[in-house]
């Protein structure tokens, strides 16, 4: 179903973290069910860790190891862009 | 305009005095008095996080909230008051400046607080998801309420100073925090309802006497970046270390308060904030850091000022409560 609003829905994806779409939404699962939020943003997690599922809720993030050193899930994204 | 009597403030009562500058302070205050213009010696020497210094500084700032039940709103602009707010702010800032680690990059900052702890020894949120008792939770929510009870009030503050992108997203962070155009959805109203589920008192103000000087200094940390437009970038860095730190921490805090079976409001809130921050931190990054920085680039010191004098001040807090929690003492003053 088409959005009434003419401006397109901005969608934003950080790399090794969550898409952010304008809100409201609805995330239809694969069996039906719907999960509904009305946040002026919300942040859909894609790495299927959350245990809010299909809300993010930080679990992406990279852990430090006990070394002291850090790993990453996913592939390194600046934390703040320095500008787009 | 014609001046005419102000009000008595309907606001909560004074605390009391911890120490000289603070009893000169309410004093004043009390006896509805002009405050000397010249602040004197002794808040020129005050220990920047002592008791002394953080309750004296927190009042004043108090009064550019709510002010307090028989002080009139006017003294908000008391000339004397101001020059006093500035000594104790100076000696703050300067202690700060001096102990938060200096020259760091912004990326470099976020970069580490958005890489979760391989150990947690000095976590608060996860001694209470393990250890937190009743008598724990509530100890921490009267601490937290000098600030959730008025949650995202001082980063409003920074909304006329924002400009472009960084003000559209900060102001939609802030509707949100705000309840989105709906009482009962207010976060600080939330908060108030996780402090009946546990017993508390939900009154503004109701637990200032019992809040150590390591609680009163967070609290006070964004009052001086909130009331200053020249240290709008160290808002922001604090405002985004709240949000990238939150989610986990939430989480770990809605835990506790369903293992000490708080109660349904007292679990909403940590819940709430596990999602809306994992929001709040994509958004508070990506476009009001990001966009601060595209229009006032040489801010980008004060950014990460802002995020590492919270760390500091948030560590010295956690410090102060593993500490007292695990000698078998209260965290809360007598």
């Amino acid at each position: 179903m088409p959005n009434a609003d003419k401006r397109p829905r901005r969608v934003s994806v950080e790399k090794g973290g969550p898409v952010v779409v304008e809100g409201p939404v609805e995330v239809v699962a694969a069996d039906g069910t719907v999960a509904a939020c009305d946040r002026f943003a919300v942040a859909i997690c894609t790495c299927r860790r959350s245990r809010t599922y299909p809300w993010c809720d930080t679990s992406h993030r990279a852990h430090k190891r006990p070394d002291g050193g850090s790993g990453q899930h996913r592939g390194r994204s600046a934390a703040v862009e320095e500008d787009s | 305009m014609t001046p005419r009597a102000a009000p008595p403030s309907p606001g909560p009562a004074l605390p009391a005095p911890r120490g000289p500058v603070s009893r000169s302070l309410l004093r004043v205050l009390h006896a509805s008095v002009p405050a000397p213009r010249d602040p004197g010696s002794l808040a020129a020497e005050a220990d920047p996080y002592g008791q002394d210094l953080q309750l004296a500084l927190y009042v004043l700032y108090e009064l550019h909230y709510r002010g307090f039940a028989d002080v009139a709103d006017d003294r908000e602009w008391d000339t004397g008051l101001l020059a006093l707010r500035e000594q104790l702010e100076g000696r703050y800032l300067a202690a700060l400046r001096r102990d938060a680690p200096a020259d760091r990059s912004v990326d470099e900052v976020f970069t580490e607080l958005l890489t979760e702890p391989a150990e947690h020894a000095g976590s608060v949120a996860y001694y209470l998801q393990h250890h937190g008792d009743r008598r724990l939770l509530r100890e921490y929510a009267a601490l937290r309420s000098l600030y959730h009870l008025k949650e995202a009030d001082p980063h409003a503050w920074v909304l006329p100073r924002l400009h472009g992108r960084a003000k559209a997203a900060m102001a939609a962070i802030e509707y949100d925090e705000f309840g989105a155009g709906r009482e009962e959805m207010v976060h600080a109203r939330l908060f108030a309802d996780l402090m009946a589920d546990l017993g508390l008192d939900p009154s503004y103000g109701c637990y200032l006497d019992a809040a150590p000087a390591e609680a009163l200094a967070v609290v006070n940390l964004m009052s001086l970046f909130g009331l200053h437009r020249g240290l709008r970038g160290a808002l922001v860095g604090h405002f985004a270390w709240v949000e990238v730190t939150s989610s986990p921490g939430a989480r770990r805090l809605a835990e506790a308060m369903r293992r000490a079976g708080a109660g349904p409001a007292a679990q909403y809130f940590y819940d709430e904030h596990v999602e809306a921050d994992a929001v709040h931190e994509q958004v508070v990054r990506h476009q009001v850091i990001a966009g601060l920085l595209a229009d006032e680039p040489a801010l980008a010191a004060d950014v990460a000022f802002g995020a590492d004098a919270t760390t500091w001040v948030e560590d010295r807090l956690s410090t102060h409560l593993l500490t007292a929690w695990r000698s078998g003492r209260s965290a809360l003053r007598g």
